[in-house]
């Protein structure tokens, strides 16, 4: 039961669980839209049509690099049913999801940058007719050499991709030096080196890609669509279409799987809000599977080195990681990308010094960006295969290696990240136990073997990707005299279950059930911006600004109440649909007529709760991308049976504990970790974005080798194991009621312990993946010759990323600043980032949100 | 356009259609049935399956042409009443559904095989639904709803253990933290 006195939640909400018996949050429910869900009730955007509704088609470039000569349309424009063919001139203004790298338009107007790439559009009256009439549009290209791969990128400047980016084709460089690694090198007693690769994949959701503009009058414009960042997409629509937001409102249907995939502003989002603005009428875009393919965004190929020092007792003493990724033809997300194939990595374990080099290069290929882990899950696969090889050699078992060097919990990370509470150490200890590690691990019959790997991920993005002092997640309540709550936030469901989290939220603290809360969620005109479902924000700041919400409508409840029964107003208490006193729980009313009581002295009744992530310590440039209120853990051990003889592998067993912090609904919080062991089962062994060069003579295009679903091969009913999950509770108060994310950090372990499986089953180590079969072949058969069975990369290009900006460590006595940095002298004075921070902190200081106290 | 006579959850639909669309087609466009999915319109993902005559096909790859008189049946028939079926019951309790895009073919799927085999085999659950894809929820949670499901259908008492509602009991006692 939830009490009033607001000390007891909305100061520390990570332990108000220990003060307070919940009644709904920590017990298992039905989500909130399961029955719509079951039922076919449930609208997703392609689901919606409306009277006078037209079909668009995007006509898409065929070939990788080009310069547009000619796009005639006149056959198109001839075709039965078509009304408008619509060209990049009536677009013209670029966008793009983060400010840095606005280089998209919606449209390509002199240059297409990958095949699949939207040059033209066509509005018919029905969808048959849009399509042939897209099929009619005849285009010439003069062909530009295909910068098919990093490599060719950074041998190619020219002709440079885009017009902007550090230099030729790459698109950013980035040299962070955090503490001394040449010292840290020099005391180490044993230096390790891999070289490793993770393949491309994407999120493949099984709902294809849809939005329905609706003109609403001559200047206004409705967008529905299938987007997890809403708030994002109102932003572009804004600017591309210049009209002030106001004039525009996008909702977010319910999402058919997201996984980072509907996170950027698309293409066809915007053509159709055009296209209804010329049309005066209802416009769909529904997107084919294969153009979901070339919207991509999802994971990017990294080629990655890393040279660790180890002391002979396992505790590291340095690192230094350098990656390369393909980034594809556009920015989209691609520089937080880069940033995060380093910046998590000291999340796990102690590093004292760690040198982070990355370069993403622009390719002729769909643009990558984020999916499940957002640049991740590759140094993660990276580390956790490099930490298995460096317990064989200093003969210490995998998880002992771990557990000595485990990060302190609220410790401050060598780049400056601000941890909260850690439970990798009880991850750990459960899957050891739960598999029988200590008596099975490397004495398993041949061909069966055992692999352990972790992971650690943000509970949000502690910056948002524009910068601004708002509130990241803002919350409404609307109470009146029926007794029903209504609860209004911008966030997006995208079947991770943050509807739930909402109203239980609610629920929970007004002591009433879920039956009693409608919920109005990611309607850019009535619902509070919140950020989107991106970077598992949603459970703590979403669930923040509930709280928040939610409190102050219990507090306001509460004082009408406690004059009312004329008792105290810290004794009153909310639980059962009942408001009563505490010291007599007879003596009450039902919520209904405390809501009488409330709404008859106070008028109509409202609250708001917001939520700004507490700042973080680091002050240099890149410190933006990392820092979070918390971080979740999880650790996991795999079983797998491989057959020596062909290299098929099948997984039998998956042991696995996350650190949720506190389980808001566990049986939603099971679904994410056995979505996640999927989703990451999928990328260790089949999933790849693979591309191939047609014969030059006949063609320069580089084509997606495989953009449908047959082809593209992802885990089905049949190559799922047994999953033994653990849920670990570390309440951290940074988290309403204490929880943490499970959305992606599930992920990250699974693929770097199959391939540690496999090495304890067969000696082979495959540093790349996906780990396919043949590849396990050819170190079975290396082995057999009496040669290494090791199969990866042959080594890591020569690149020249630049001095690196010093950063000294906390350990130094660093204040988070970097010692030298040129761009931050150049920009002092004209609103530097050094004064934005301190109005920042400013703002958030004059705030009184308990969500902000960081201690 | 043809216009023909659909049985669609025992109902009769007339529609005019166009002679090449597929059943998915009439029946999200001209029925206004949009809880069948699709997600490849290839006959590739399983979203788009409904019965026909009870027997799983997938609306995708079949020509509303040819199922006049045919006995057709979508997840929105699948309720009775007011009343969830057993399975709907049961992905909806046990997050077997997450964003339930792929779930109205799953749960049609589901439903033929109950039809015909009242206590399933854990691999013979697999073996039906080997032609559906999900992305979100790993696919070892509809296997056990649809097993729960079965139960309840049988009027058998049976339901999944706790660990799955809560997590498996953690190996205590735990040395760290």
């Amino acid at each position: 039961m939830a009490k009033a006195d607001s000390k007891s939640t909305a100061d520390q909400p990570g332990v108000a669980d220990d003060q307070l018996q919940l009644s709904l949050i920590g017990t298992p429910f039905r989500r909130v839209d399961g029955h719509a869900k079951v039922t076919g009730q449930t609208q997703f955007a392609d689901d919606l049509s409306f009277p006078r509704m037209v079909h668009v088609k995007l006509v898409r470039s065929t070939v990788p690099h080009a310069r547009i000569k000619r796009i005639d349309c006149s056959a198109a424009e001839q075709m039965p049913g078509v009304l408008s063919v619509l060209l990049g001139e009536e677009l013209p203004v670029p966008y793009g999801i983060l400010p840095v790298s606005r280089d998209e338009h919606a449209l390509a107007i002199d240059k297409v940058r990958f095949v699949g790439d939207p040059l033209a559009a066509v509005a018919a009256l029905t969808e048959d007719q849009a399509h042939a009439a897209a099929l009619a549009v005849r285009v010439e290209y003069e062909i530009l050499p295909t910068i098919d791969s990093v490599e060719t990128a950074l041998k190619t400047p020219e002709p440079r991709i885009h017009e902007y980016g550090d230099e030729g084709n790459l698109h950013k460089k980035i040299s962070l030096q955090f503490g001394d690694t040449k010292a840290g090198f020099e005391q180490a007693d044993v230096i390790l080196e891999d070289t490793l690769f993770f393949q491309g994949n994407t999120h493949l959701p099984i709902e294809q890609h849809a939005a329905v503009a609706v003109p609403e009058d001559e200047n206004r414009v409705t967008l529905y669509s299938s987007t997890q960042t809403p708030h994002y997409v109102h932003r572009a629509l804004a600017q591309v279409l210049q009209m002030p937001a106001s004039r525009i409102r996008v909702i977010a249907c319910s999402i058919g799987g997201g996984f980072g995939g509907k996170t950027d502003p698309f293409n066809h989002e915007i053509v159709v809000a055009k296209m209804a603005l010329k049309l005066g009428r209802p416009v769909k875009a529904t997107l084919t599977r294969e153009e979901v393919f070339y919207c991509h965004r999802g994971r990017h190929p990294v080629l990655m080195n890393l040279r660790t020092g180890f002391r002979k007792d396992g505790t590291m003493t340095a690192q230094h990681l350098r990656t390369a990724l393909d980034g594809g033809g556009y920015g989209s997300y691609g520089v937080a990308s880069t940033l995060y194939t380093g910046a998590l990595q000291t999340t796990t374990y102690t590093l004292p010094a760690y040198r982070f080099e990355a370069v993403r290069a622009f390719t002729n290929k769909p643009p990558c960006g984020p999916k499940r882990g957002h640049g991740t899950p590759q140094p993660r696969f990276a580390f956790e295969v490099h930490l298995d090889k460096a317990a064989e050699r200093l003969d210490i078992d995998p998880a002992e290696l771990r557990l000595r060097n485990l990060v302190p919990a609220d410790s401050v990370t060598a780049n400056w990240l601000q941890l909260g509470t850690v439970g990798l150490g009880q991850c750990i200890e459960a899957v050891v136990a739960g598999s029988g590690w200590k008596e099975r691990y490397g004495k398993l019959p041949e061909g069966r073997g055992l692999g352990l790997a972790c992971g650690a991920y943000m509970c949000g993005a502690g910056l948002p990707i524009y910068w601004n002092h708002m509130p990241q997640s803002g919350v409404q309540l609307k109470l009146d005299r029926s007794g029903g709550v209504a609860v209004f936030c911008g966030q997006a469901e995208v079947g991770q279950g943050s509807d739930s989290v909402l109203a239980a939220i609610v629920a929970e603290v007004l002591g009433i059930d879920l039956a009693d809360i409608r919920l109005c969620v990611a309607d850019t005109d009535l619902t509070p911006v919140d950020l989107g479902s991106y970077s598992s924000r949603v459970t703590l700041m979403v669930g923040q600004a509930a709280l928040q919400a939610a409190e102050r409508a219990r507090d306001l409840i509460a004082r009408a109440v406690s004059k009312q029964l004329e008792v105290p107003e810290d004794c009153v208490v909310f639980a059962d649909n009942r408001v009563f006193y505490s010291g007599e729980p007879g003596k009450g009313l039902s919520f209904s007529e405390a809501v009488i009581a409330a709404e008859a002295r106070f008028g109509t009744l409202g609250t708001t709760g917001s939520y700004t992530p507490p700042r973080a310590p680091g002050r240099y440039r890149g410190a933006g991308v990392g820092p979070s209120p918390t971080y979740s853990y999880t650790a996991a051990v795999i079983e797998v049976e491989v057959d020596p003889e062909t290299g098929l592998y099948d997984v039998e067993h998956v042991w696995i504990a996350h650190d949720i912090g506190k389980a808001i609904n566990p049986v939603l919080v099971l679904g994410q970790i056995e979505g996640g062991v999927y989703m990451g089962l999928g990328e260790a062994m089949m999933e790849e974005q693979e591309f191939r060069r047609l014969p030059k003579r006949l063609s320069p295009s580089l084509v997606h080798k495989m953009p449908s679903m047959l082809e593209y091969k992802s885990p089905g009913f049949h190559d799922m194991p047994q999953i033994t999950s653990y849920l670990i509770e570390t309440a951290d108060k940074r988290g309403p009621f204490g929880a943490k994310e499970v959305g992606q950090g599930p992920l990250l372990p699974v693929i770097p312990a199959l391939a540690n499986a496999i090495f304890d089953a067969v000696g082979v180590r495959v540093d790349q993946v996906p780990i396919q079969p043949d590849l396990v072949l050819k170190g079975l058969k290396a082995r057999a010759k009496g040669k290494a069975g090791r199969v990866g990369p042959a080594g890591f290009p020569e690149i020249d990323y630049g001095d690196p900006l010093v950063v000294p460590t906390p350990e130094q006595g660093g204040d988070g600043h970097a010692t030298a940095d040129p761009h931050v002298r150049k920009s002092r004075g004209t609103g530097s980032s050094d004064g934005t921070m301190k109005e920042r902190d400013q703002a958030l200081k004059e705030k009184s949100s308990a969500a902000l106290t960081t201690d | 356009m043809i216009t023909s006579v659909l049985r669609i959850n025992g109902e009769d639909h007339t529609v005019a259609f166009p002679v090449h669309h597929t059943l998915l087609e009439v029946l999200r466009e001209e029925c206004g049935l949009t809880g069948t999915k699709h997600g490849c319109e290839l006959g590739e993902c399983g979203a788009c399956a409904v019965l026909v005559d009870g027997e799983p096909i997938l609306s995708c790859l079949m020509l509303a042409a040819e199922l006049k008189g045919k006995n057709i049946e979508t997840v929105e028939g699948l309720q009775q009443n007011n009343e969830l079926h057993p399975l709907q019951t049961a992905f909806a309790d046990l997050g077997a559904t997450q964003c339930g895009y792929c779930i109205p073919g799953i749960l049609m799927v589901a439903r033929a095989l109950l039809e015909r085999e009242p206590d399933p085999s854990d691999e013979q659950i697999r073996e039906a639904l080997s032609g559906n894809l999900c992305r979100c929820t790993g696919y070892n949670r509809i296997v056990l709803a649809v097993k729960w499901a079965a139960a309840m259908a049988r009027g058998d008492t049976w339901r999944p253990p706790d660990e799955e509602f809560l997590g498996t009991p953690l190996p205590l006692p735990l040395a760290t933290g």
